[in-house]
């Protein structure tokens, strides 16, 4: 099992435990969890509404691509450990991280 | 005025295939997409990208979809509006809507069918409270006559492409350029971030990086914006425009205000017939969402056939609706 932290908008926060080998990203992660995340363009980098902030753990994950730095660039209300969600793929470099939701959610 | 049965808003694939099933039934399409092109996000964002899970091609790249559909629904003649927006549904005594665009492309039909994708792409506002209030009062969100700005006093925030090359046009015709950025770096075009830099050393623009906008003051007409700066230090700048360039984000625009249900931005309907909660009016592809909505294209082509089979009762209220194959009655043209 892989085990990680969730924060929503409200600061709740909550472990979630995914096994290991699945092939989903963060974002899907998410809404199968149902966080209410938009996911408008469906994981494509393009609408930024899967905006998380990665308060522990940065470093472990997979660097973020040029289409997502890009989109991220574009936030207003991005810091420097902001990524998508869409763009994180769900695997053990997310043990022990804690993740943020800030999305706009409607 | 046109005149047709089914009016789709959107022309992506599935508002495509929408017109073949449309056509079997002999029933006539006119299409409005906001995109200066069919296609959707197929040819506007990712035309060479192969489609692996569209039934019978093992492989085929987005745009070759696209011009494969277009050949598909020729013979059913469709009409298209393209880059405009629709912004008013207007309905009619006998049941039937109007479409007007803003550009003032009136389109009447009997039966409205949303297939808009992603929606359209609208500027990204950041979260300053009364940031609405002063729309059209000092704040706009894209440049469309810079003459507007001369000899003003302009703030623009954001550090892509758009707000760099503005922050630059701009230095020639304002009074005043400030340029607000979140970051310390700029990962727009080099050598727009290395004039913007110029400039600043000149002294020809203000430049504050790391700093947000965090509230706007005016009265009727903007006329300061107040500034944080990483280290919490706040200025306030006389401003007469504030310009916030942070790219674009896909909303359902105009079309959230006609009264359908709408959950998480994409529109209910009814999986009997991809009907929504207002009659004749249908919504397929990835704008809907009911219980195990997958947002794939081969899943819209089922909606639109679906659809189709009860938008018929609308455009052929008298007529009695019996099922063909294809194979056995061929497609028949207009």
């Amino acid at each position: 099992m892989i085990t990680f932290t969730i924060e929503d908008r409200d600061g709740t926060r909550q472990a979630l435990e995914i096994p290991e080998g699945i092939n989903l990203s963060l974002m899907e992660v998410l809404k199968a969890s149902d966080y209410n995340i938009l996911a408008t363009c469906g994981g494509m980098a393009l609408c930024a509404t899967c905006h998380v902030q990665v308060l522990e753990g940065l470093d472990a994950l997979a660097p973020a691509q040029d289409a997502e730095l890009d989109m991220l660039d574009t936030l207003p209300n991005a810091e420097s450990d902001s990524r998508l969600a869409c763009q994180i793929r769900v695997n053990e470099t997310l043990e022990g991280a804690l993740f943020a939701i800030r999305g706009e959610d409607h | 005025m046109i005149t047709t049965d089914i009016c789709i808003i959107g022309a992506g694939p599935v508002g495509l295939f929408a017109v073949f099933e449309a056509g079997l039934l002999k029933m006539r399409c006119h299409l409005i997409d906001a995109l200066p092109q069919v296609g959707g996000q197929l040819s506007e964002i990712y035309p060479q990208k192969p489609i692996y899970d569209i039934p019978g091609y093992p492989e085929v790249k987005a745009q070759t979809l696209v011009d494969n559909l277009m050949d598909q629904i020729a013979p059913f003649k469709p009409g298209f509006t393209l880059g405009e927006r629709v912004e008013s549904l207007e309905k009619q005594d006998d049941g039937s809507y109007v479409i007007t665009t803003n550009e003032g492309t009136a389109v009447h039909c009997q039966v409205v069918v949303i297939a808009g994708g992603l929606g359209c792409f609208e500027p990204r506002k950041p979260e300053i409270t009364n940031l609405e209030q002063f729309e059209g009062k000092g704040v706009a969100y894209m440049v469309k006559n810079p003459e507007l700005f001369r000899d003003r006093r302009v703030v623009l925030a954001g550090g892509g492409d758009s707000a760099l090359d503005w922050t630059v046009f701009l230095a020639d015709i304002a009074q005043e350029v400030t340029l607000i950025h979140r970051s310390d770096s700029f990962r727009g075009a080099p050598d727009s971030a290395e004039k913007v830099v110029e400039l600043a050393r000149q002294g020809r623009i203000k430049l504050l990086l790391q700093s947000n906008i965090t509230s706007i003051q005016g009265n009727g007409h903007l006329k300061e914006v107040s500034v944080t700066a990483k280290d919490k230090s706040v200025q306030i700048l006389a401003a007469d425009h504030l310009i916030p360039l942070f790219g674009l984000t896909p909303k359902l625009g105009p079309i959230a205000d006609w009264g359908l249900q709408i959950d998480k931005s994409a529109i209910s309907v009814n999986t009997v017939d991809y009907s929504t909660n207002v009659e004749r009016i249908y919504a397929i592809g990835d704008i809907n969402t009911y219980p195990g909505k997958l947002k794939l294209i081969l899943c819209g082509f089922h909606e639109a056939a679906l659809m189709c089979q009860s938008a018929f009762q609308y455009v052929y209220p008298n007529q009695k609706l019996s099922f063909k194959y294809t194979t056995v009655n061929g497609v028949p043209t207009f």
